[in-house]
């Protein structure tokens, strides 16, 4: 009966018929892609996006100028200058990151003593030109203040696993 | 020579050395914190404990002579479990702020916890705190980092020579204290160096830079004559601090307050492009515009007419160069000397510090003459206090009454002091004959004035009278303040035949009689008999004789340029550039290179390399880097000028401010208003 199992599979068109089950199947499953940009995937704690500096809550900056993250930045794309500020503590003058030059290893976060620079969950910082991407302290601070509350609770979340 | 064994290693050292010395020529590294070879054995840190056969716990190293027989190891467990109990200790007190110590990265305490410390802490309690203290303009201080090595109390009161620093209390209480006075020496900056943590740190670098970012570039100074070998840290275009560099022969391994502490000198009042003075006004103008300004006036002029002087911070080659220029327009008014000192360039020996700074330590006297060590050459004031606490040494001074760290016996204000030693009448006389060893030394002070050269001729008289110069001993010393006068004298940059010196030419250009005159970085000279003049100023900083010019051809300073240096013992020594002259500044030699196709015949030589060898043809010392050749002891400094009885002044009014570079430096001139006005400015409790 072998002989009869193609032609009786095209006539009936059973194979059609699966393929069309299987759609039907997959119409009332829910679906997995998303409305980007209303809709957004969860991210991890962990996930290193835009850079940002943060402040203590007495509205302090955090950075100290130690220059660790910029020595241990593998793509060379962080820039500081410091000198003591009129009180007499260790500030940064300068803190610029070039973001075209970064290559998002995290090093930095690491090896700040003070959790000053972090890796924010921001991913959409595109910009319409190159120059936009070289980021200044004034925009990594403001970026720190815009974020807060997201890196604040990402660092809660990642504390026990270090 | 007792033998010992290191590590299973057989070694046989000299006598009275320390177990540390020796464990360290026989290449064991033992670490340690207070003990430092030029300061006396304190013993009090106790990292350098090391086991000892038959001893019953670890032996501090530093403190122990060896002795014969002796079984030393040094990388036992005992010994490394001492280590780590030794680190605990000073880490108790220490506060975990490296990321804000300017020492991070450069710290005794940071590696030696990274080599030998444990890889946690287990102190729980609350840490000690000191209050910072105040050390003046130069040093800041953080004193909870102190670890009580006490080196830098060691330091001021054997090397530098005040006693203001010192240990109070005892216990955890235990804390340096300065009085609350600013450390009045010009060594202070060795401090910071000495210092194995970042309790001590430089103010004027505060925060500006870490170790890594530096590049290090090995040069020589200019700010005196000894020459002292700096390493020159610089990033971007920006020189941020000066380090001594070991040379056992000329500064150990300090380095003056002047030389350290310049840097922020080097950029301030720089002249960085040509400028052509235009209906009395300067005018920023390009190279060609000051160059045809430059040919347009001194091409109808005679020979006789032009004249240079050059300054303080010359290289060699810059002078060379120029000298050659002038010879090209055919003039011989040509003078190194630009305070007017009487020094005859005739002889090597006559014009150096022949002695040699190393060699003073063997003197067993020594008569100083117009000068005052102390701020003229720091390190040399540093070698004759090292030499006085030996013992055995006797100082007389004939000039101004001054501190210099160490006793003497003041034996008059002026010349009528020097001719009674001369003729033996002064008690001094009977101490330089009997001497075996003896020194004068004879300062710009007694030079640099209008009577210099029968100076010169009485202290000549002195060294024959009193066999100064002997066998293989040479007692007869000039010290120079100026790093470049010793290599001018030897290209002979000093007036040839008919030529007119310094006085002459500044006469002539206020007579009428010198019609153009090419300052090469000479600032110190009377400017304002140069009115009348065509004044071509070539050098780096905006100072007086820039303001004076007429065309003003920017150049480059020590740090911007490779150049040949001699200091006051003749010892040539190449400086290198660290930083690129800023903007439209050249090289000192290659401005003249140029200016010579304008105005003459093209010099003859297109790099530095050829220079040097020009160099070499003109006087063969050049050849021999870091070597001293003296010359031979002749006669010289015959002069038919009288004595007069007017007192030897001071050469150097202010330690703090000689030249353009430390005139146009902040840190100068805060260092001027502390020590010198004597404003004293305490603490306020908001710096840091």
């Amino acid at each position: 009966m072998a002989f009869m199992k193609n032609p009786v599979r095209s006539l009936l068109l059973t194979e059609l018929l699966s393929g069309m089950a299987l759609t039907l199947k997959y119409f009332f499953k829910p679906k997995v892609t998303l409305n980007y940009p209303f809709e957004k995937g969860p991210i991890s704690a962990r996930f290193r996006g835009e850079h940002a500096l943060r402040r203590y809550p007495n509205g302090e900056e955090r950075c100290i100028a130690c220059k660790l993250c910029e020595a241990i930045c593998p793509a060379q794309a962080i820039t500081i200058e410091s000198e003591p500020r009129d009180d007499g503590s260790r500030r940064t003058t300068r803190y610029d990151i070039d973001m075209t030059k970064c290559i998002y290893c995290g090093f930095c976060q690491e090896a700040c003593p003070v959790d000053a620079i972090v890796e924010g969950p921001n991913f959409e910082f595109a910009t319409e030109t190159r120059e936009e991407l070289f980021y200044n302290k004034d925009k990594l601070l403001a970026n720190g203040d815009r974020w807060e509350t997201e890196i604040a609770q990402n660092i809660a979340l990642d504390a026990p696993y270090r | 020579m007792p033998k010992l064994t290191i590590d299973g290693k057989e070694i046989e050292v000299a006598n009275g050395l320390t177990v540390l010395q020796a464990c360290e020529l026989a290449g064991a590294e033992v670490p340690r914190f207070c003990y430092h070879e030029r300061l006396s054995v304190a013993g009090n840190c106790r990292m350098c404990l090391v086991e000892m056969e038959r001893a019953p716990k670890p032996i501090a190293s530093c403190a122990m002579p060896v002795g014969e027989g002796m079984v030393i190891k040094t990388d036992t467990e005992l010994v490394q479990k001492a280590r780590k109990g030794v680190m605990e200790f000073l880490l108790i007190n220490h506060p975990l702020d490296c990321p804000i110590c300017d020492q991070g990265g450069e710290c005794d305490l940071q590696d030696q916890a990274m080599a030998f410390g444990l890889d946690h802490g287990r102190y729980k309690e609350t840490k000690r705190a000191a209050t910072e203290k105040y050390m003046g303009p130069l040093i800041k201080t953080i004193m909870t980092r102190c670890i009580q090595c006490t080196r830098c109390v060691r330091f001021s009161t054997e090397v530098a020579g005040i006693e203001e620093m010192g240990l109070l209390n005892r216990g955890g209480h235990v804390e340096i204290t300065t009085l609350e006075k600013a450390v009045n020496t010009e060594l202070s900056g060795n401090l910071v160096d000495v210092c194995p943590v970042g309790a001590l740190t430089s103010k004027p670098y505060a925060f500006h830079a870490r170790p890594w970012e530096l590049k290090k570039v090995n040069s020589v100074d200019v700010m005196d004559a000894v020459g002292s070998n700096i390493r020159v840290d610089v990033r971007g275009r920006e020189v941020l601090r000066i380090l001594p560099r070991i040379h056992e022969d000329v500064n150990e391994e300090w380095i003056s307050d002047k030389t350290r502490y310049i840097t922020d000198g080097l950029s301030r009042q720089r002249l960085d492009r040509p400028y052509v003075r235009v209906d009395g006004k300067l005018k920023e103008a390009t190279w060609d515009e000051a160059f045809s300004a430059i040919k347009e006036k001194l091409s109808p002029l005679k020979g006789t007419e032009i004249a240079a002087i050059t300054g303080d911070l010359n290289d060699a080659e810059s002078m060379l160069a120029l000298k050659d220029l002038m010879a090209n327009l055919g003039s011989s008014n040509i003078d190194c000397r630009q305070d007017g000192a009487k020094i005859d360039s005739t002889n090597r020996s006559a014009y150096l510090f022949n002695t040699s700074i190393a060699g003073l330590e063997e003197a067993d006297a020594v008569l100083l003459v117009g000068t005052n060590p102390r701020w003229e050459a720091a390190l040399v004031n540093a070698r004759l206090r090292k030499r006085f606490l030996e013992g055995g040494f006797k100082v007389g001074m004939i000039g101004e009454a001054v501190d210099l760290t160490y006793e003497y016996e003041y034996l008059g204000a002026g010349p009528d002091t020097l001719k009674e030693v001369a003729s033996g009448k002064n008690s001094f006389a009977k101490v330089l004959k009997e001497a075996k060893n003896p020194m004068i030394i004879v300062g710009m002070g007694a030079l640099a004035r209008k009577d210099g050269a029968a100076v010169l001729a009485q202290a000549k008289a002195i060294s024959d009278k009193f066999d100064l110069v002997h066998d293989d001993w040479n007692g007869f010393n000039i010290l120079h303040t100026a790093a470049s006068r010793v290599a001018g004298l030897d290209l002979g940059f000093v007036p040839g035949k008919d030529g007119l010196d310094v006085e002459g030419i500044l006469e002539g250009a206020e007579k009428g009689s010198v019609k153009a005159v090419y300052l090469l970085g000479a600032d110190e000279v009377d400017t304002s008999k140069l009115k009348d003049a065509f004044v071509i100023y070539q050098g780096h900083h905006g100072d007086a004789g820039a303001s004076a010019a007429d065309v003003i051809l920017p150049g480059a300073a020590y740090t911007e340029k490779n150049g040949t240096y001699v200091n006051t013992e003749g010892r040539v020594q190449l400086g290198r550039l660290a930083v690129f002259p800023p903007g439209e500044a050249r090289e000192d030699w290659t401005i003249l290179r140029a200016l010579s196709e304008q105005v003459g015949d093209a010099l003859p030589y297109d790099n530095i390399g050829q220079l040097r060898q020009r160099l070499i043809d003109v006087n063969p010392v050049f050849a021999a880097i870091d070597q001293i050749d003296t010359g031979v002891w002749g006669d010289f400094a015959k002069t038919k000028d009288k004595l007069t009885s007017e007192p030897f002044s001071a050469f150097v009014e202010n330690f703090y401010m000689t030249d353009p570079i430390s005139r146009s430096s902040e840190t100068m001139s805060a260092c001027t208003e502390q020590f010198v006005l004597g404003k004293e400015q305490g603490a306020t409790g908001t710096n840091g």
